[in-house]
């Protein structure tokens, strides 16, 4: 694993994961989480809410960015694990958990499940699997409508929070999920550095290359699609303790991938931090113009396709590629020892390796 | 005698789907795109029909024949406008702006047309109320067999296309290897375009015929594209007559499920599309249809 010192390589080049920038923003960061654990003793429970949605929206871009950004896979159901995630909260609270532990449990079930999801699904491609998914999502919402003691079609609410008192109980829904925002990216953030994530942008990249060379490409993507299941269940869980009511038609509706490509090609589609920035202008967004009802719609439709064609990897790309700014670093930095940094291929990153063989 | 029945509905309704979903396998075979807002625009064909219907109480057909023109045309402006830079950006692009494509269509039927649900059944006279019963107790509707003999006229059309004349020929030759086809003169931006105009017009067939057996309203398009997709992959990539075959699995599926309770009728066409998917031959036909 590189450090911060890097690695020197013939002919002149210096290859660096932690930049000074990357470090001096690394440290940002936890000062940011730091600061945002503090929020609920300074605002009001409102901006709390606020605060808990918006965190809620980055763990969900930064999920369906790691599938579609680093594995290549786009998903239209990742609606199935946030439902999997709200509904499996409900169950437990019916069957004697405390909520809290409950919405974690669920989150951790969602991604049980989608280990045999993954059996089927991941023998698709590209559109294939795209809209595979979204059949295993209508799957999981009409069996969860099926059961009446999960309140049928007409929605259910979360019981057992009300022990709390409503300042409380959006504090600490609010901790939960930060700290969960916080592990989720984290563990992301880990397994793009490690092999796994430079074999899955391989895949990414060409699946039957990545495939010659040895990269086990079933098993790369499993991982991915477990842990972003995972993220998306709890993700689910936590919208549920949020908004305390939810529906199947909603709670497994496709509008949730609709939020998640806005946010993710706006942000930046593979690139680490475009997503975090996409979940804030989605959010912004949404508190200005969500009232606006189709035409808001229309609109992030409109946006998302403007995106995809002529700024692929959204505004965090574009920063990128102009002032070579990486805060947290998944790929790696190219100097050559006389000049200023050089950056390898585009906004994803590439291991040293790659580079060494065209130098 | 009753599940003879169910299985004859299932194979009529099978034909609805056939028609919705040979276009989709059209656009895939050719230039290897899903088109994630497929459902949408079978939905504006419905949308165009009923409104010049109500607007001028003119007759279904007379609106059909005006409307799938029109779709045509848009099929040309789709590939142009959208879907010629979305693939050459890459595998995945096509994805992500045929399911903005699919958001806009939506909302802007939505904010056009509001909410309402609406449909043709009754500006059809007796077509969909007329239906023949046998001895046995076995019923044909009159609407089932239209559309499945429509359908079948539909994907015997497209085959004939694709095999017998020579734009049809360049098509296929363009499926097979773009680059090659180029070598020997075949202009493959232009045949792209065709594939998208014939599939978005016969998508709005599918959506007319929609409109005819059932209702419709701006968030009909979604199930209507898992519908056909699912028809497409039970019947296996690419052939017309596989796509019939599919669609009429998928309706006997749902009918069945129906039969035991209403609300397992979507659900057993999922199941039976999933367990397609998860036999070995499933797996096959994915592998083989290769990336999307």
């Amino acid at each position: 694993m590189m450090r911060s010192r890097g690695a020197t390589l013939q002919g002149g080049f210096h290859v660096q994961r932690w930049t000074r920038v990357s470090v001096g923003s690394g440290a940002a960061t936890i000062a940011l989480v730091a600061f945002l654990a503090i929020v609920p003793f300074l605002f009001g429970a409102d901006v709390t809410q606020q605060l808990t949605t918006l965190l809620i929206f980055v763990i969900l871009a930064v999920m369906w960015n790691a599938l579609a950004g680093y594995g290549g896979l786009i998903s239209v159901g990742q609606q199935a694990f946030i439902g999997l995630g709200a509904y499996g909260t409900i169950f437990l609270t019916q069957h004697g958990f405390t909520p809290y532990l409950a919405m974690i449990v669920a989150g951790l079930v969602a991604g049980a499940i989608a280990l045999p999801t993954s059996l089927i699904m991941l023998r698709l491609r590209g559109g294939q699997f795209a809209i595979g998914m979204w059949v295993v999502a209508e799957v999981f919402g009409i069996l969860v409508s099926l059961d009446s003691s999960l309140g049928g079609g007409t929605g259910i609410s979360l019981n057992g929070l009300d022990q709390y008192a409503p300042g409380y109980r959006q504090a600490y829904t609010f901790w939960l999920t930060l700290v969960c925002a916080t592990v989720l990216l984290g563990l992301v953030f880990l397994l793009l550095r490690r092999r796994i994530g430079a074999s899955l942008q391989a895949v990414r990249d060409d699946e039957d290359a990545a495939a010659s060379l040895g990269v086990n490409v079933v098993r790369s993507k499993r991982v991915l699609f477990v842990v972003a299941a995972t993220g998306c269940g709890i993700a689910g869980a936590l919208y549920l303790a949020n908004t305390l009511f939810i529906q199947t038609t909603s709670v497994f509706g496709v509008q949730w991938t609709a939020y998640m490509l806005f946010m993710v090609l706006v942000g930046g589609l593979g690139t680490f931090e475009g997503p975090i920035l996409g979940a804030v202008i989605f959010y912004l967004i949404q508190a200005q113009f969500g009232d606006s009802g189709a035409w808001y719609f229309v609109g992030l439709g409109a946006t998302a396709i403007a995106f995809a064609l002529f700024l692929p990897n959204g505004i965090w790309g574009a920063i990128d590629r102009r002032l070579r700014l990486r805060l947290l670093p998944v790929g790696y930095t190219l100097r050559t020892l006389d000049a200023p940094a050089v950056r390898p291929g585009h906004a994803a990153g590439r291991p040293p390796h790659a580079m060494e063989d065209q130098s | 005698m009753t599940w003879v029945n169910v299985l004859l509905q299932g194979v009529l309704l099978g034909g609805f789907y056939a028609l919705l979903a040979c276009g989709l396998s059209l656009m895939f075979g050719v230039m290897r795109i899903i088109n994630l807002a497929h459902g949408d625009i079978a939905v504006v064909g419905a949308y165009l029909v009923w409104f010049l219907v109500n607007q001028t109480s003119m007759s279904p057909l007379l609106a059909a024949l005006i409307v799938l023109p029109v779709m045509w045309i848009a099929g040309y402006a789709i590939y142009i406008l959208l879907l010629e830079r979305s693939r050459r950006e890459g595998v995945l692009v096509p994805l992500l702006t045929t399911f903005g494509l699919a958001i806009v269509i939506e909302n802007v039927l939505l904010q056009v047309f509001s909410p309402d649900v609406h449909s043709l059944g009754s500006n059809t006279g007796g077509l969909t109320t007329a239906s023949v019963t046998f001895a046995g107790g076995l019923t044909i509707s009159a609407l089932g067999t239209v559309t499945f003999v429509t359908a079948v006229i539909v994907l015997a059309g497209l085959q004939l296309y694709l095999s017998r004349t020579n734009s049809g020929r360049e098509m296929r030759a363009t499926a097979q290897d773009p680059d090659a086809a180029q070598l020997v003169g075949i202009n493959a931006r232009a045949v792209y375009a065709r594939a998208t105009a014939i599939a978005v017009a016969v998508a709005a067939l599918g959506g007319i015929f929609l409109a005819i057996r059932s209702t419709f309203d701006p968030s009909t398009g979604p199930t209507q594209l898992i519908f056909a997709f699912e028809a497409v992959v039970i019947g296996g990539f690419g052939s017309p007559w596989g796509t019939l075959l599919g669609g009429v699995v998928l309706g006997v599926a749902q009918v069945l499920g129906e039969q035991i309770n209403p609300q397992y009728a979507i659900l057993f066409g999922h199941l039976v599309f999933l367990a397609v998917l998860s036999s070995p031959r499933g797996g096959i036909l994915a592998r083989r249809s290769g990336e999307a």
